[in-house]
C-alpha cells in the first residue's frame, strides 16, 4: 500500500495516458479527439514533473527558501515548454475543426470525410 | 453582452489583472513566473472582457495590424538579444557585470534582488509581449470565426 | 569569413526564425508583396551559402560542436564539469547530409511558390510558415540534445500542418492538415515520454552524454520502443502510414516537397537514436530486422495501393511511402550486420550507402514529380487522371520534367534512381536474396504505374477543353529545373556524390564513439 501511495503520481499519469489513447483511437466526434490529445498531454506533463520530486524537498527557488533539499528544476522547465507547445497545437486543431464544421456541417469523423482510398 | 453589473466589474477588474500579470512577467527570475505565465494571466483578463462584452464590440479595440506588429516586435527583441552576444557565442549572457541587470546574487537563500539575471528579465518582457499579442489574436479570431465574422484590419 | 564558419550552425537555424517574424512586418509596412518576395529569396540565398560552407567545413575538420551561452563555441564541457549542462548543436556527416537535402529542396520550392501564390490571400503567413518549417527541420538535423529534438519536431509539425491546410476553401485540405497535426501531436508526446524516462535514469539530456552513461536497462528498452514507434509514425512507415496520402495530396504546390523532407528528417532522427544514442548496447540484429520488415512492408503496400489510384498526387504520395521503404531496407541491412566486421566491409557499408544515397535521390525526384502534378493542377484545375489527356502538346516543359522524374523513380539509367537502387539490390542480395527480389518487383510495378499515368495524361488526342492551356510561368519552370539538373548530375556522376557526400554520412552513423567523444572528451 505504501508502494502505491508513494508512486501515486505515476499511476495517475499512466491512467490518464491510457484513457487518452482509448479516446483517440475509438471516439468519432472530432471535439472528443481534441480533448483526448489534451488529456494525453496532461498525462505526460504530470509524469515529467513527478519524476523530479525528492521527499521533503522545497520548491527550486532561491528567494527565501528554507533549509533542506530541493526538487529537480529541469523537469519543471521541460514541462513548461511542453505546455506552451501543446497550447499552440490545440489552437490549430480547434481552428481546423471549426473549418470542417463550416464545410460539411458535421463534426463526426465518419461523416465529414472526403478523402478515401 | 452580459448584464450591466458584469460589465462594470469587468471594467474595473481588468486593471488589477493587468498589473498582476506584469508583476509575474517582470519577476520571472526571482519567483515562479516569467514570460509565458504572465502573458497567460493578462490574456485571461482579455478573455474576461471578451465574455463580458461581446466579441463584436471588442474587435474594434483589438485590430489585427496592431497585434501582428506587437507580436513580431516581441519575437525580434528576443532574437536581437540572442544575437547581441554573437561576439562570443549565441545567447551569451553579455549583461552579467554591467549596471543594468548585471549584479551577481549571493549563493544560497537570499531575499531576491531584482537587478540580477543578465538579459533574462529582458527576454521575459519580450516573450510576455509576444504571448499577450499572440494569444489575444488567437482567442479573438476563434471567437469571431465561430460567429462568421473576421478580425478588423 | 572565419566568423561565418564558426557560427554557421546557429546562423542556419536562427536566421530563418528571425526572417519568419520580419516577413509579416514587411508585408504590413512599406514594401508590400514585391519587397517580401525579394527579402525571402535574399535571406534564403544567404542561408544556402552558409550551408555550403558548413558542408565543406564539416568534411574537412570533423564533427562541429556549438554550445549556447558558453565562453567559446566548442566548450561543451568546461574545466571540472562531468556532464554538458548547456544546449549543444552537434553537426556530423549525417546531419550535414540532411541539411544539404533540405536546403536544396527548400530553395527549389521557394522559387516555385513565387508565382504559384499570386492571387492567394494571407501570403505573408505562407512565407513565414515556410521559413518556420525550414528552421524546424534544420534544427532537428543539427541538434545534439534530446529535448531540443522534441521542440524542433513540434515546430516542424505545426508549421507543416498549417501549410498543408492552407487552402481553407477546399474541405479536403482541412482534413489532410487535421490528420497530420493529430499524428504529429501523438508522436511528439510519445517522444516526450521517452525523454522523461531517459532523464529520470541518467539526469542528462544531451545525446552524447546519455550515450556515454547508458546501461541498457528495461526502462531504456521501453524508451527505445516508444521513440521507434513515434518516429515510424512521423515518417509514414507501414503500418502507421494512413495520414500520408491525404496530407501529401492536399498541400499546395511548394509545400509538399517540404513536408516530404520533414518526414525524412524524422527518419534521420530514427537513425540518430538507433545508431548513436543506443549504439553498442542494443541487439543490432533484432532491431535491424525490425527496420527491414517495416521497409519491405512499406515498399510492397505502398506500390500496391498506388497502382489503382486515379488522383495523380495521391498516386505519387503512395509511391513516396513505397520509396521510403527502400531507404529503411538499405540502412536496416547495414544495422543488422554492423557488429560483424567481415559482413560490414563486404556488403553492409554498401547497403547503408545505398540507403542514405536514396534519401537525397528520392527527395529530388519526388519533389520534381509533385511539382509537375501541381503545375497541371494550376493550369487545368483538376487532379483526376481520367479527365486529362493530350497535355504534352501545350505543356512541353512539364511533360519533359515528368518523364525525367518517372524514369528516375523507376531506376532507369542514367538517372540517379538507378545508382542508389543498384547499390541496394547488390548488397541486399548478398544478405538475403528474397528481399532483393521483392525490391526489384516493386521497382517494376512503379515503372508500370508511372507509364500508365503518362499515357493517359500527356499523350493521346487533344481534348477540346484544354486547347488553350499554356505552359506554366517562368518561376515554376526554374524551380523544377534546379531539381532536374541535380537529378541528371547525380545520375551521371554517382561515384563522385557517394565518395564526397554519402560516405561521410555512413561513416558518421557507423562510428558512434566519435560522436560521443566530440562532446565528452576525456571523461572516463
Amino acid at each position: 500500500m505504501e508502494h502505491v501511495a508513494g508512486n501515486f503520481p505515476f499511476v495517475a499519469s499512466a491512467l490518464l495516458i491510457g484513457i487518452a489513447f482509448y479516446i483517440i483511437l475509438f471516439k468519432r466526434n472530432l471535439i472528443k479527439l481534441i480533448m483526448g490529445i489534451a488529456l494525453m498531454s496532461s498525462g505526460v506533463n504530470l509524469f515529467i514533473v513527478a519524476l523530479g520530486y525528492r521527499t521533503g524537498g522545497n520548491a527550486p527557488i532561491y528567494t527565501d527558501v528554507p533549509e533542506g533539499p530541493m526538487v529537480l528544476s529541469v523537469p519543471q522547465a521541460l514541462t513548461l515548454t511542453s505546455i506552451v507547445i501543446n497550447v499552440a497545437v490545440l489552437a490549430l486543431m480547434l481552428t481546423m475543426v471549426i473549418h470542417t464544421y463550416r464545410h460539411t456541417g458535421d463534426i463526426d469523423s465518419e461523416k465529414s470525410r472526403k478523402l478515401k482510398g | 453582452m452580459l448584464s450591466k453589473i458584469v460589465r462594470t466589474v469587468a471594467n474595473q477588474l481588468i486593471l488589477f489583472i493587468l498589473v498582476f500579470g506584469l508583476y509575474v512577467i517582470a519577476h520571472g527570475h526571482l519567483t515562479p513566473g516569467g514570460g509565458f505565465q504572465g502573458g497567460a494571466v493578462v490574456v485571461s483578463g482579455v478573455v474576461t472582457l471578451l465574455v463580458a462584452f461581446s466579441s463584436h464590440d471588442l474587435k474594434k479595440s483589438l485590430r489585427e495590424r496592431v497585434l501582428t506588429i506587437m507580436e513580431s516586435t516581441g519575437a525580434l527583441i528576443f532574437a536581437i538579444l540572442g544575437f547581441a552576444g554573437l561576439g562570443t557565442v549565441f545567447f551569451y549572457n553579455f549583461l552579467v557585470g554591467s549596471p543594468i541587470f548585471g549584479r551577481i546574487p549571493p549563493t544560497g537563500s537570499n531575499p531576491g534582488d531584482f537587478w540580477t539575471g543578465g538579459f533574462i528579465p529582458l527576454m521575459n518582457f519580450a516573450v510576455g509581449l509576444k504571448v499577450i499579442a499572440g494569444l489575444s489574436a488567437v482567442i479573438l479570431a476563434i471567437a469571431l470565426f465561430a460567429r462568421g465574422e473576421e478580425m478588423e484590419e | 569569413m572565419d566568423f561565418l564558419v564558426t557560427h554557421a550552425p546557429i546562423l542556419i537555424v536562427a536566421l530563418p526564425l528571425v526572417a519568419a517574424f520580419v516577413i509579416p512586418l514587411i508585408s504590413i509596412g512599406w514594401a508590400g508583396d514585391r519587397g517580401r518576395n525579394i527579402f525571402s529569396l535574399a535571406i534564403f540565398a544567404f542561408i544556402a551559402f552558409l550551408v555550403a560552407i558548413l558542408v565543406q567545413n564539416v568534411h574537412a575538420v570533423g564533427i562541429r560542436v556549438y554550445t549556447f551561452g558558453a565562453t567559446a563555441p566548442e566548450l561543451a564541457l568546461p574545466h571540472g564539469y562531468m556532464v554538458p549542462v548547456r544546449i549543444i548543436f552537434e553537426v556530423d556527416g549525417m546531419s550535414i547530409f540532411m541539411g544539404l537535402v533540405i536546403t536544396t529542396v527548400a530553395l527549389a520550392s521557394l522559387i516555385y511558390s513565387l508565382h504559384f501564390m499570386k492571387g492567394q490571400t494571407g501570403q505573408a503567413r505562407f512565407y513565414a510558415l515556410m521559413m518556420l518549417l525550414y528552421a524546424g527541420m534544420m534544427g532537428l538535423a543539427f541538434t545534439g540534445d534530446m529535448f531540443n529534438m522534441f521542440v524542433f519536431l513540434e515546430i516542424a509539425s505545426i508549421a507543416g500542418a498549417a501549410l498543408a491546410a492552407y487552402r481553407t476553401n477546399m474541405a479536403d485540405a482541412i482534413e489532410g492538415g487535421f490528420k497530420y497535426i493529430v499524428i504529429s501531436a501523438v508522436s511528439a508526446l510519445l517522444v516526450l515520454f521517452a525523454i522523461g524516462i531517459l532523464y529520470a535514469q541518467y539526469n542528462v539530456l544531451s545525446i552524447a552524454a546519455i550515450a556515454h552513461y547508458m546501461q541498457y536497462t528495461t526502462l531504456d528498452m521501453i524508451a527505445l520502443a516508444l521513440l521507434a514507434i513515434a518516429f515510424v509514425m512521423k515518417l509514414a512507415g507501414v503500418p502507421l502510414h494512413m495520414w500520408a496520402p491525404d496530407t501529401y495530396t492536399v498541400a499546395p504546390a511548394g509545400t509538399t516537397p517540404m513536408i516530404l523532407a520533414a518526414s525524412y528528417t524524422s527518419m534521420y532522427a530514427l537513425y540518430r537514436v538507433t545508431f548513436t544514442l543506443y549504439g553498442g548496447h542494443i541487439n543490432t540484429t533484432a532491431i535491424g530486422w525490425v527496420v527491414i520488415i517495416v521497409g519491405v512492408l512499406s515498399m510492397f503496400i505502398g506500390v500496391m495501393m498506388a497502382v489503382h489510384q486515379t488522383d495523380i498526387k495521391r498516386m505519387m504520395a503512395y509511391h513516396a511511402i513505397s520509396q521510403g521503404g527502400y531507404m529503411l531496407l538499405g540502412v536496416g541491412v547495414g544495422l543488422a550486420v554492423i557488429s560483424d566486421p567481415v559482413a560490414l566491409a563486404s556488403y553492409g557499408r554498401d547497403a547503408m550507402n545505398g540507403g542514405v544515397f536514396h534519401i537525397i535521390n528520392h527527395v529530388f525526384y519526388k519533389a520534381l514529380l509533385f511539382m509537375t502534378a501541381e503545375a497541371i493542377f494550376f493550369r487545368i484545375g483538376t487532379r483526376d487522371t481520367n479527365k486529362m489527356g493530350g497535355l504534352a502538346r501545350n505543356m512541353k516543359w512539364t511533360a519533359a520534367f515528368y518523364v525525367i522524374g518517372a524514369l528516375a523513380i523507376s531506376g532507369i539509367p542514367p538517372f540517379n534512381g538507378f545508382a542508389s537502387k543498384l547499390l541496394i539490390y547488390e548488397s541486399v542480395l548478398r544478405f538475403n536474396p528474397i528481399l532483393s527480389v521483392i525490391a526489384m518487383f516493386v521497382s517494376l510495378v512503379t515503372l508500370a504505374s508511372f507509364a500508365k499515368v503518362f499515357y493517359s495524361a500527356f499523350t493521346g488526342p487533344e481534348m477540346p477543353a484544354y486547347r488553350e492551356v499554356r505552359e506554366v510561368p517562368k518561376s515554376m519552370i526554374i524551380g523544377m529545373s534546379i531539381l532536374a539538373v541535380c537529378i541528371i548530375f547525380f545520375g551521371l556522376f554517382p561515384g563522385l556524390v557517394v565518395d564526397n557526400i554519402v560516405a561521410p554520412a555512413t561513416n558518421a552513423l557507423i562510428n558512434h564513439t566519435a560522436y560521443v567523444n566530440a562532446v565528452m572528451g576525456a571523461v572516463p
